[in-house]
């Protein structure tokens, strides 16, 4: 069994380690790219810090609380990120005509889009939510006991599966739109800077699609306030946190849905 | 009802693309009642004007499109249903488009590709050496494909696409934008590899040379429909097509209209240079010009060869 996965993933694995090699070659580009990756976490993480330092409490979190959303939120989407972000490039793989390459390898078409390219940049990224991450946990006196450690590898790896399917499912609507990628960047940008907010202080509409639709809320907000035993609000439960499992699931049907309909119209055989 | 050796088999296939106009949609018809075979080892062009439907013929029989009516088999595979299996025998070289990486040396798109179709480490082995030797790809075998000229690029294309050994090879363009030389080496290559291996060749191109020295048919179509199937040289004969020979005089002179079975179009530099069509049929291209020689002094000459877009231009006309 071990032979055939290897064999089966040596293409995939192939390319991959080609986008890494080119990207590490340019080696003061890459470090430019780095540089820039790490100012736009930051600047995202200074835009909260200001927020919740003028107003101190929104929607129940202070600001430590809060700061342990954005770290979780941050952490899947920058991952996302840097896996399959490219995916919502799609639009140019269109226009280009080099997705038509990908009909001539005998590998399935998403699987070749996501291993086409990696963003290593993105790591600067992740660090910054990383760096959140921990100070939530050390300024919340989060005790580490196997619940919450499991809770927070539970969310974490649903997280990046949720932020993901947000990629893929923007990439399916672009075969429709091909000049959208200006309509399904504000989606997936309006996504990840609703997943580091607090979901409680949402309208009904909002939670909605944030949570049970799109539901970036479970990359960050909903396992928090389970980890933190804090009281649930309308709609939201305390213990929802403990789904995002669901989530990630729910959120990969929809993309692979949207991607299967995307494709369909690509080819023209009917929507 | 597939014959065992069809590697194309169409019938009925046509394809149809809905187009917004204005607020309106309208249906064009790309391809309309498609019906065509090209067996096993056949090379065949494929030419008509552009717009005519050939890049979405190509596309439907590699699965990327889905016929609106009809049906096609490749390779005897349903393009669409069993993509996977069919691109294992088909190599596909898109004259706009690369499969290629830019920022890595060809060698490392290679390798790549060699992974990507699950070749055995000394098929890739052999296969890799043959093409960088019949190809000669040597000297930039280890130079980033977007530092490559257009000529380089498009052998590396042509090797790409045939890394694999498809039984079918569907080349769109494959010499467009090429010099006379990088288009002779790239001819001379399809011609053995077919020789070798069997290769059915399938191509698109607005080059007769292309059609001359590698297709043993021509389907030609208009509007999306089959206008002509059948060789080259019937398809001149039936429209006429007419060689030019193009004549550098010593010193200028007066129009040569009293050449036999020729017909003057036009001179240059007040009569220096002065071209005249002649049907390949009735005369030779010797014969013309012993019959210039005799009024003037020639000091070059050049024959230019009915192009494809006069011939297919020829062909609507007698249509229409």
């Amino acid at each position: 069994m071990r032979g055939t996965l290897a064999a089966r993933t040596a293409p995939y694995r192939a390319v991959l380690a080609s986008r890494v090699r080119a990207q590490r070659s340019y080696r003061a580009s890459f470090r430019m790219d780095l540089l820039g990756s790490l100012l736009v976490g930051l600047v995202e993480l200074a835009e909260v810090w200001v927020l919740f330092h003028g107003v101190g409490r929104i929607g129940g979190l202070d600001l430590g609380q809060v700061l342990l959303v954005f770290g979780l939120a941050d952490v899947a989407y920058s991952v996302a990120d840097l896996l399959v972000g490219h995916c919502d490039g799609l639009a140019g793989f269109v226009r280009r005509g080099t997705f038509d390459v990908f009909y001539l390898r005998p590998q399935p078409l998403l699987l070749q889009l996501v291993t086409s390219d990696i963003s290593l940049r993105r790591l600067a990224r992740a660090a910054v939510g990383i760096a959140a991450l921990v100070t939530g946990l050390v300024v919340n006196d989060v005790a580490l006991t196997p619940v919450a450690v499991g809770l927070l590898a539970l969310a974490l790896v649903s997280g990046v599966a949720v932020s993901s399917a947000m990629f893929v499912l923007a990439a399916g609507v672009q075969f429709f739109v091909v000049d959208g990628a200006e309509l399904t960047n504000a989606f997936v940008y309006g996504g990840r800077y609703a997943s580091t907010q607090p979901a409680s202080v949402w309208s009904r509409p909002v939670k909605a699609a944030f949570v049970f639709l799109f539901p970036v809320a479970f990359t960050g907000y909903l396992p928090v306030v389970t980890l933190l035993g804090l009281p649930g609000t309308d709609w939201l439960p305390a213990w929802l946190g403990w789904c995002a499992p669901l989530a990630a699931v729910w959120a990969w049907g929809l993309a692979l849905l949207s991607w299967r309909v995307g494709v369909r119209h690509y080819q023209g055989g009917g929507g | 009802m597939t014959e065992p050796d069809a590697v194309i088999e169409s019938h009925g296939l046509g394809r149809d693309f809905r187009v917004r106009d204005g607020l309106r949609r309208r249906t064009v018809v790309a391809v309309d009642d498609l019906t065509v075979r090209v067996g096993a080892g056949e090379a065949v062009g494929y030419i008509g004007a552009n717009g005519a439907g050939k890049s979405t013929t190509i596309k439907m029989l590699v699965g990327i499109l889905v016929p609106t009516r009809g049906s096609v088999r490749t390779c005897g595979h349903d393009p669409v249903r069993d993509r996977r299996r069919l691109v294992r025998q088909v190599g596909v070289v898109f004259g706009q488009r690369s499969q290629l990486w830019w920022d890595l040396p060809v060698r490392e798109s290679f390798r790549i590709l060699a992974s990507i179709h699950a070749l055995g480490a000394v098929r890739e082995r052999e296969r890799t050496d043959e093409l960088v030797e019949r190809l000669e790809m040597g000297a930039y075998w280890s130079t980033p494909v977007r530092q490559l000229s257009l000529g380089q690029r498009m052998r590396a294309e042509v090797a790409a696409a045939l890394l694999h050994s498809p039984r079918l090879v569907v080349l769109d363009e494959p010499t467009i934008g090429l010099d006379v030389l990088s288009k002779q080496r790239l001819r001379e290559f399809l011609v053995t590899e077919r020789r070798t291996h069997g290769t059915t060749l399938l191509l698109t191109t607005h080059d007769m040379g292309d059609v001359e020295r590698l297709c043993d048919r021509v389907l030609l179509v208009d509007r999306g429909r089959l206008a002509y199937e059948g060789t080259l040289a019937g398809l001149s004969r039936t429209v006429g097509a007419e060689r030019v020979l193009v004549v550098d005089l010593a010193e200028p002179g007066a129009d040569l209209v009293t050449v036999p079975g020729a017909r003057h179009l036009g001179s240059e530099a007040g009569g220096l240079r002065q071209r005249l069509a002649f049907d390949a049929e009735v005369t030779t291209a010797a014969k013309v010009l012993a019959a210039v020689a005799e009024h003037a002094e020639v000091v070059d000459l050049s024959v230019e060869e009915p192009d494809v877009e006069d011939v297919v231009r020829r062909v609507y006309a007698s249509r229409r």
